[in-house]
């Protein structure tokens, strides 16, 4: 079971969570200068690291806010979470550029 | 390589069976072959196995990180059937049962083989549509498949909870009784002692580390065991496929996520045939040594992580003693899990690549297994003409650009 530090209620159990994939992977905003390539890597191509992965969840069960989580998909730790909107946490993006 | 048959097994007996000889050979890496293919789980070994038998191509290397087999394909509830909806996939998938039909006989290697019939069940209208379409297209297709009446399959099913006033009423159900259950560890093994007696090497232990290139073509891997040359490589890892596509630089549409099942203390014989509920999110077989095998759904997030977490074996377990009250005070004996390489229209990607000579078999995400015998036996055809078989042309990874996705959730998301 994932103990997940929702930013705005602090660590709770994983039950009230649902997870919401890669994140910072936006949406972009001129949709018709993008091609067929770029829409595919956008709507499908994944980094799926063995390592740490920034990802969206909402405390669905909670306050039911989005925002980012910083976590290693190989042991499950987690490293810590940040607001939407807000810059990965400096040791998360510092492995991220290493990786 | 000595024959299996009653007599071998007479003479080993004899001899208290201490001189069975190795079923295949151990093979030390060569500086070069034809072929690498990366992964010693069931399809990789089919695919070497088939490079040899229908290809002649024999020069070829098993490349295996730790031992054959105990990926995947050693952690599967073993369910093999063919009833998927649409054209591409029900090719697909019968090609492969057709070949599970046959593979006792063709590796010399019991497969045990049990063709006990594959029910899914239906508890709302809308369920029951759904299977009827299902049911419609796949007898189309030519494959065996039939709808059953709520007392048809309480007469299969004894111990379902079949009661109207259930919380989620079974209505109905789709049957294939060509599917069933084909023992895992029998494929691995019958494969790679049939595809090593052939000359292909099963090299155990030794992880392929980076794979070399020369421009856009590759032209090896580097392995725990020093650099292997080869003109074409391989790649049927599962979980770690995204992991390996990156080492030649590309990004793929898979996510690897947690697959656990359990099985329960052995009991007398309590269910014949394999049942699978959609809806209420679990399924059901017993084995041959009386344990009932019990599976489900993913953990929702990615992870590498080889267990899964407690709350979905909770809803797993709320979901069997919901359908089959009778085993409400059986205990657990195990549980484990496998990292399940998912494709987001749960349909695989077997494809040559933008890498000349390297090939991708992955995103077989929960329900490869079955699939086994047909994705060795394209890939292998993929691999040798440098194009894909008819069978596995729309599963190329350009789908997710034309946007020609194959999706099979209702098939392939709770059901393996
Ligand atoms: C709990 C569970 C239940 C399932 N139930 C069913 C079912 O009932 N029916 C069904 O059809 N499917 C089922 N599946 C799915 C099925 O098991 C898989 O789709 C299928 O076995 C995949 O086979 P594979 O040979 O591709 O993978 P694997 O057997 O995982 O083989 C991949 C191999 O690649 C090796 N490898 C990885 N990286 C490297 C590297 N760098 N160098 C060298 N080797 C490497 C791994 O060690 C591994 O042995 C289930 C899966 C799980 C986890
Ligand atoms: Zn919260």
């Amino acid at each position: 079971m994932l103990l997940i530090p929702c930013p705005w209620c602090g660590l709770r159990d994983e039950v009230e969570f649902k997870y919401g994939g890669e994140a910072h992977n936006n949406r972009p905003l001129v949709p018709d200068v993008h091609d067929d390539t770029a829409w595919a890597a956008y709507l499908f191509m994944k980094k799926n690291p063995k390592g740490l992965h920034l990802e969206r969840w909402v405390h669905a069960a909670g306050c039911r806010r989005w925002f980012n989580v910083a976590r290693d998909t190989v042991s499950n730790r987690i490293d810590g979470s940040y607001k939407i909107g807000e810059k990965p946490p400096a040791i998360a993006a510092e492995t991220e550029e290493s990786a | 390589m000595t024959r299996y048959s009653v007599f071998s097994l007479v003479r080993n007996g004899l001899k208290g069976h201490r001189a069975w000889p190795r079923a295949w050979r151990r093979a030390e890496p060569r500086r070069s072959y034809q072929v690498i293919v990366i992964g010693g789980g069931g399809h990789g070994l089919a695919t070497a196995y088939y490079l040899a038998k229908e290809h002649g191509i024999t020069d070829v290397a098993v490349v295996e990180k730790s031992a054959i087999g105990l990926g995947n394909t050693g952690r599967n509830t073993t369910i093999i059937r063919s009833n998927y909806l649409w054209d591409e996939s029900a090719a697909l998938y019968e090609k492969s049962l057709k070949l599970f039909e046959g593979l006792t006989e063709d590796l010399n290697f019991n497969q045990m083989l049990s063709q006990r019939g594959v029910i899914n069940l239906a508890h709302t209208l809308h369920d029951l549509r759904d299977l009827e379409r299902r049911v419609n297209a796949i007898r189309l297709n030519g494959i065996d498949s039939e709808i059953l009446s709520v007392e048809q399959v309480k007469a299969m099913v004894p111990i379902l909870n079949t009661s109207p006033n259930a919380r989620y009423p079974v209505l109905g159900a789709s049957l294939q009784r060509r599917g069933g259950v084909s023992r895992h560890d029998a494929a691995a093994w019958g494969l790679a002692r049939a595809a090593s007696a052939r000359g292909v090497d099963i090299i155990e232990n030794c992880e392929v580390t980076a794979i070399l290139r020369d421009g856009d073509h590759v032209t090896g891997v580097e392995t725990t065991r020093g650099p292997i040359k080869a003109p074409k490589v391989a790649i049927a890892a599962a979980a770690h496929t995204s992991h390996l596509a990156s080492m030649a630089g590309l990004r793929l549409p898979i996510e690897t996520h947690p697959l656990q099942a359990l099985v329960s203390e052995p009991l007398k014989p309590l269910i014949d045939c394999v049942v699978m509920s959609n809806q209420v999110h679990v399924y059901l077989s017993q084995s041959d040594k009386g344990e009932l095998v019990i599976g489900a759904g993913i953990d929702p997030y990615v992870s590498y992580a080889s267990r899964g977490s407690l709350p979905v074996i909770e809803d797993q377990m709320q979901a069997l003693v919901h359908l089959y009250p009778v085993v409400s005070r059986l205990r657990m004996l195990r549980q484990w899990a496998g990292n399940v390489d998912v494709c987001p229209d749960a349909s695989p990607i077997i494809s040559l690549t933008p890498v000349r000579g390297l090939y991708i078999n992955g995103g077989w995400g929960t329900g490869g297994w079955k699939a086994t015998p047909g994705s060795g036996w394209v890939f292998a055809h993929t691999i040798a003409q440098d194009r894909p078989h008819p069978l596995n042309e729309p599963f190329s990874l350009e789908r997710f650009t034309t946007g020609a996705l194959i999706d099979e959730h209702g098939a392939a998301a709770v059901a393996h």
